[in-house]
Parts: C-alpha cells; structure tokens; sequence
C-alpha cells in the first residue's frame, strides 16, 4: 500500500472537484455523503499505509518517499512533490481522515436545510486534502501548499456564513493573523534553504548536526513563529476565539482537531533543527506554551458562550502541546495531539448537538437540564469532560501525564503552571457541564425569541424543547466517545512494551530521556488531586452554589487583551499603515514614476534634433566627416 | 605646347575632389529633390574616378572592380530613390525637399 500513499489527499481533491462540477446537482445530503465517503475511503488507504509500515524495520520506516513529479526546478532549488511516509505523518493521517471522517458525517445532519449545503462539503473536501498535503509532504514547500490551503479553507469555513458581519469580520481576522505566522514559516523555508541548500525533511533534519547553533535556532525559532500563528499561541492565539463563527462541525474539524495542531507537528518534525538549536531556543517554546495554557484557561473560567470556553480550552490545550516540544517531549506532544484531537472534536461535536438541538442557543446561561432532553449528547460529553480533566482512565489523563512529567524535568516552574491548568481545565469544563445539562432549565424564555437564531438555517424541528440530534450527528458522538475513553492505550507508561506510541514515533522523533521516571505515580495522583480539586470546586459553586461564581469582567474579557491589541491596530497601527501607504504611494512609486517621467521629458527635447528635414542631416553628416578629417588629420597626424 | 603637358594622377584627384564638392554643396543648398539626387551621384562618380586613378596609379586592378560594384548598386539604388520621388511628386507637384519632413520627430 506504500505505493499509493498520494491516494490519502487525492480521494477529497477528487471529492472537491466532483462537488464543484455536481455539487448543486447532488444536493443535500447525497453531496455530504460523498463527502464523507471520501475521507472515510481516505482514512481505509491509511491503515493500509499503517500496516505496511509496521511491517517494515524501524529504519527503513523514516525513509519511504514517494515522489511524484518534480515541482519546482530552478537553479539549485529543487522541489519535488512528493509525499513522506514515517510513523509521524501517517499518525497524523490516521487521525485527520478518521476524526475527518466522523466530522464529515457528523455536519451532514448538522448543515442539513442549510442553502448552501453542498458548498460547505466542498470547503471540507479541500480541506481535508491541504491537511493530508500539510502533514503528507516530503518538503517545506508542499507542507506549505498545506499550510495555506488549510488557511484559505479556514478562511472561507468561518465565514461560511459571511451574512453575519461576525462571521465576515471573524474569517478576515483568522486569515490576517496566520500572515504573520506564515511569514515566520518562510523565513524558516528561506533560512533551511540557505543553510542546507534544500527544502526535504529528510536532507534539513539530516544536516540538522552540521547546521551552526544560531542557525539552527533562526530555523527552530522562525518556524515557531509559523506555528504560533497556526497553532495559536500567544500573542497570536487571538483568532482562534472569535473563528467559533463558523459552523460547529468546522470549529470541531479545522479549530480543535486538525488544523490548529499543523503548529505542533512542524515542530515536531522539524525536532532535529530544534535539537541542535541554542537552549534557549526550546525554553522559550516552553514557555510561550505555559503562558499560553494558562492564559487560555483563565479567559475560558469565565466565557458564557458555550464554543467560547471550548475555543479557550483549545488555545490552552495547544499550549501544553508547545510545552511538551520545548521540553523535548515530541512524542508527549503528539500523544496529547491525538487524545486532544479525540476529546476535543467530542466535546465540540456535543456542543453542535446542544446547539442544534437547542435551535441554535449558544449562551450557556440560557441552558440547563439538557441531559433529559438529550441522553445521548449528555452521556457522550461526560466523557469528553471527564478526559479532558484528566480523570483516569480517560484518554486526557494519560497524555496531559507524560507533558507534566516533561515539563518538570525542564523546570519546576513550567510544571506548576501546567498543574494550575490542569486544576482551572477541570474547574471550567465542569462548570461548563453544569450550566449546560444540570441545574433548572432556562431556555423557557429564551425560545420566545428563536426567530432570531433561524436566519441562517432552516431547523427541521419547530417545537420549542431541545431534542436528540439525528443519527448521523450521534454516531459521530458515540465513536468519539469510545475513542476519547480508551485513547490512552496507545501509550500507557507502565512498561516499555506499553509505550506503543512512543516506539512507534520513536525512528523519528527519537527517545526523550527523563529523569522523573521514579516520580510517575506521586506525580499523576498529584495531578488526578488536581482535576479532581478543579470538579469539586466547580460543582460547590455551580451546582450546589455553596459559593458565589467569581467571573471577572477582565476574565470574560481575555485580560483585555484582544481589545488592546484591536485599540493598537485601529489607532497607532493604523496611522503607521497609512504612513507606509502613504510612502508606497509617494516615495516608492514616485522614484519608480520620476524615472519614467525623466526619461519621457529627456526624450521630448532630444527628439527635436530629428528634424525630418534631409539637407540638415547632410549638414550633419559633412559637419562630422571634416571634423573626423580634422581630428585624423591634425591630432593623430595622419597624411 | 600642349602636347608637353602630361596629366599626372594629381589631376584626376583634384577633379574628383572638385566635383565631389560641387555634390555636397548641392546636396546641402538645392532643395529639389531631383537635383538632390543627381549630386548624389555626382559624388559618387567622384569617387569611381579616384578608385579607378588610384588603380591606375598603383598598377593594382582592385580598384577598378569597386568600381563596377558602384556603379551597379548606385544604379539599383536610382531606381528605389527615382521611384520614390516620382511617387512623392506625383502626390505633391513641386515639393520641395523641406516640404518632406513627415519623419521629424
């Protein structure tokens, strides 16, 4: 099956081109279907890599490349498109076509009414395919033809429904905001380029030991850059937010699963540059990681805006993805990218489901008591709640584990940080549950004005009470469960022979050495005590309201800081784009038009000396012969 | 007493100097193109006849074939330029030759 590994991202391509040709035609839901039915195609062909690659060594696992055609070729810049196979990549597939599929089936109930429904599949089929291309290709340049498509479609995915200004203005923010990580991903590209004359994961990670120490951390450093902006981080995260204006199958697929951790796995696969790079270069990984973990899950402790506190938790969950990489913990990293990606995809899925049946209701306070009404949503996101707190056994438990026991060998305090996360996590996601499906219901008053939230789509049920979604949405749910719950068993760290991911990741990523390997278990019921603390916290303030609820309105507010940097943008920012226009236009294209302009009035003058009349040239020519005979005559003393 | 005088290549070379100057002098003040064009040629026999004293002169046979070289391009160029100045005064009876100056710029 190694051989067709370009099936994985040619399936939605082919998927795309075929509802952009048929999409109208097919309709709604026979295009969601076969929407679906590609990535789940996609997602059959992956296992099949898989397993053809557990059946070969694991050396020759990090060197299947499959090129297709040469791209680029330009002096010394040679750029094949070509696709690399390793344990990495197609973990990563494995989980962006499997949880794509889910997702995928999932907004078939979801987006059903919706008049625009066959174009929203094409959006996720094109989608699908740049992540496939993003985490499939063998070089830079292809994962950046990744990394920009899945942009472009994040773009047109949160203003999917750009009748809303929020949405329009929201999709705008997503795309200028990933500009700037982008530039850092090209300076990384230009940088690799320079230093080791190509562009393959294969050549730069491995002339990663004769590359110099600083260049290495320009590399390590910009791509941080790049991935700051995809992944969210600060001061980038800032997009990620307000991208919950689009579609909820769409905040579960691009903005918790897949896209968003593109950032963790450029630097997990750029790991060797990382290795080599300066110290501080992963220190300041690490803690733009703890800073951004901690600041997400504050902001989130006081969001009443159901995906709100999600989108919160994802900016902080990335966070601790980036503190796993700068502690050298690449395989913690991507343990907590796939057990995220499960639980996460759930909990937003579910909140779909609550806002779906909830005829479009995202403000949590106008919830409450939703498990009668929606037994199967309710039981799915315990699930989701408890693994994301970290309550053993769950998935989240196992992963956010091995990222406290890196961060404590890189240093105490990264590890405080991340345990006071792991305590708010648990505190936010419990008060989210509560509000959402305990307590009285308070949606009575709220549907007097369910006119309001149908503009945008038709909802099939038209009674006020909430309902159970279709099955379509609650299969999706139900597997995503089952996986958030066992998800762990992938690395359990009892033994050696447990750690399967590890081993399995381990040709690529390498053995990330501790030292707290005797700590592991004061360690994890320290954390357990934690999350558990955060439930019983949340459950004394919310659900037996022992204590009154402590919402800030600098918390609701993300510290203020996206209206800052908004203030910034709007007032002295904005007077420095003018200015630069202003320069662009004057200066830059005034130099650019004076020449121009010179040369019209120089040209203007001189061309008067053709004067058309024949007896001047003659003139002309005798002038210059006696002078010509002059100068050979008198000056150089010929004759 | 005539007989005593025997031309030298001198003479020739004054001669072909002389006309050529007349040539120029009418290429610059004569403003009819006809006469424009007949003191061009004037110059250009001007110099067929130092080619051919020179040749003479020299013993050497070379200059006499450049001779007929000139003379066979002067006579293809007369006539391209007699067509066209035929063509121009058809269009313009009496046109002088400041008349044509379309291709001032």
């Amino acid at each position: 099956m190694l051989d067709v590994v370009w099936l994985i991202p040619a399936l939605p391509l082919f998927g795309f081109l075929v509802i952009l040709l048929f999409g109208r035609k097919l309709g709604d839901p026979v295009a969601g279907y076969f929407a679906t039915a590609m990535v789940a195609v996609s997602f059959v062909i992956t296992s099949g890599v898989f397993v053809d690659l557990m059946s070969l060594d694991a050396s020759a696992r990090t060197q299947q490349v499959k090129r297709l055609f040469s791209w680029v070729a330009v002096g010394g810049l040679k750029v094949d498109l070509a696709f690399l196979t390793d344990p990495l990549s197609i973990t990563m597939c494995l989980f962006v076509t499997g949880i794509g599929a889910l997702i995928h089936l999932y907004a078939v109930g979801y987006m059903h009414g919706d008049n625009r429904f066959s174009k929203f599949f094409l959006y996720l089929n094109l989608f699908a395919f740049s992540m496939l291309m993003l985490v499939l290709g063998s070089n830079m340049l292809v994962t950046f033809l990744g990394w920009e498509g899945v942009g472009t479609c994040s773009y047109l995915l949160i203003s999917f429904w750009h009748e809303k200004d929020s949405a329009a203005t929201a999709g705008k923010k997503a795309f200028v905001t990933n500009r700037v990580g982008d530039w850092g991903f090209m300076m990384a590209m230009f940088f690799a380029f320079w230093a080791v004359g190509s562009l393959d994961y294969l050549h730069i990670n491995g002339a990663a030991g004769s590359l110099s120490k600083s260049t290495a951390t320009a590399i390590a450093l910009f791509a941080f850059v790049g991935a700051c902006g995809k992944s969210a981080q600060l001061p980038l995260y800032l997009w990620l937010p307000d991208a919950m204006e689009g579609p909820t199958p769409v905040s579960a697929l691009i903005h918790a699963a897949t896209m968003v951790t593109a950032g963790v796995y450029l630097m997990c696969r750029m790991s060797p540059v990382l290795n080599v790079a300066s110290s501080y270069a992963p220190t300041v990984i690490a803690i733009v990681g703890a800073a951004t973990a901690l600041f997400a899950a504050t902001v989130a402790v006081s969001q009443n805006d159901i995906k709100k506190v999600l989108a919160y938790s994802t900016v902080s969950q990335l966070g601790y993805m980036f503190l796993a990489v700068g502690s050298g913990a690449y395989t913690a990293a991507i343990f907590h990218m796939v057990t995220h990606a499960f639980f996460k995809a759930l909990l937003f899925l579910g909140s779909g489901s609550v806002i779906h049946g909830m005829h479009h209701e995202q403000d949590m306070r106008k919830m409450g008591a939703l498990r009668k009404w929606m037994p199967i949503t309710f039981g799915t996101f315990i699930v989701g709640w408890l693994a994301i707190a970290g309550v053993p056994p769950f998935s989240g438990f196992w992963s956010k584990d091995d990222i406290l026991l890196a961060a404590w060998d890189k240093s105490p305090a990264l590890w405080a940080v991340g345990l006071v996360t792991a305590l708010l996590t648990a505190f936010y996601m419990t008060r989210q549950v509560i509000m959402v499906f305990y307590g009285e219901a308070r949606w009575h008053d709220a549907h007097e004005e369910h006119g309001a939230h149908g503009d945008y789509e038709e909802s099939n049920v038209h009674d006020s009470a909430p309902h159970e979604s279709p099955w379509m949405m609650v299969f999706p749910l139900v597997a995503l469960a089952v996986l958030s719950f066992a998800g762990g068993v992938i690395n359990l760290p009892f033994k050696a022979s447990t750690e399967r991911l590890a081993t399995w990741l381990e040709p690529v990523l390498g053995v990330h050495e501790t030292t707290t390997a005797k700590l592991k278990l004061p360690f994890a019921l320290l954390a357990v005590a934690m999350g558990l603390l955060g439930i019983a916290v949340a459950y004394a303030v919310y659900y037996f309201k022992r204590v009154k609820p402590f919402e800030p309105a600098i918390l609701a507010d993300a510290w203020h800081y996206d209206r800052t940097v908004s203030a910034f943008m709007g007032g002295p920012g904005r007077k420095a784009f003018d200015g630069v226009a202003w320069a662009d236009a004057h200066l830059i294209d005034g130099a650019v038009n004076g020449a121009g302009t010179t040369v019209q009035a120089t040209a203007g003058q001189v061309r008067k000396v053709q004067s058309g009349n024949i007896r001047n040239y003659a003139a002309a020519i005798a002038v210059g012969v006696v002078l010509l005979l002059t100068w050979f005559i008198i000056v150089r003393g010929i004759l | 007493m005539l007989a005593d005088i025997v031309p030298t290549t001198t003479w020739y070379l004054v001669l072909a100097a002389v006309l050529f100057s007349i040539g120029v002098v009418g290429v610059l003040v004569r403003r009819n193109p006809l006469v424009l064009f007949m003191c061009i040629e004037l110059m250009l026999n001007a110099v067929n006849l130092t080619f051919v004293a020179m040749a003479r002169k020299l013993g050497d046979i070379g200059g006499q074939t450049t001779v007929f070289f000139v003379m066979v391009v002067a006579a293809a160029e007369v006539v391209v330029g007699l067509g066209i100045i035929v063509s121009i005064l058809r269009r313009k009876p009496n046109a002088t030759t400041d008349d044509l100056a379309e291709l001032k710029g």
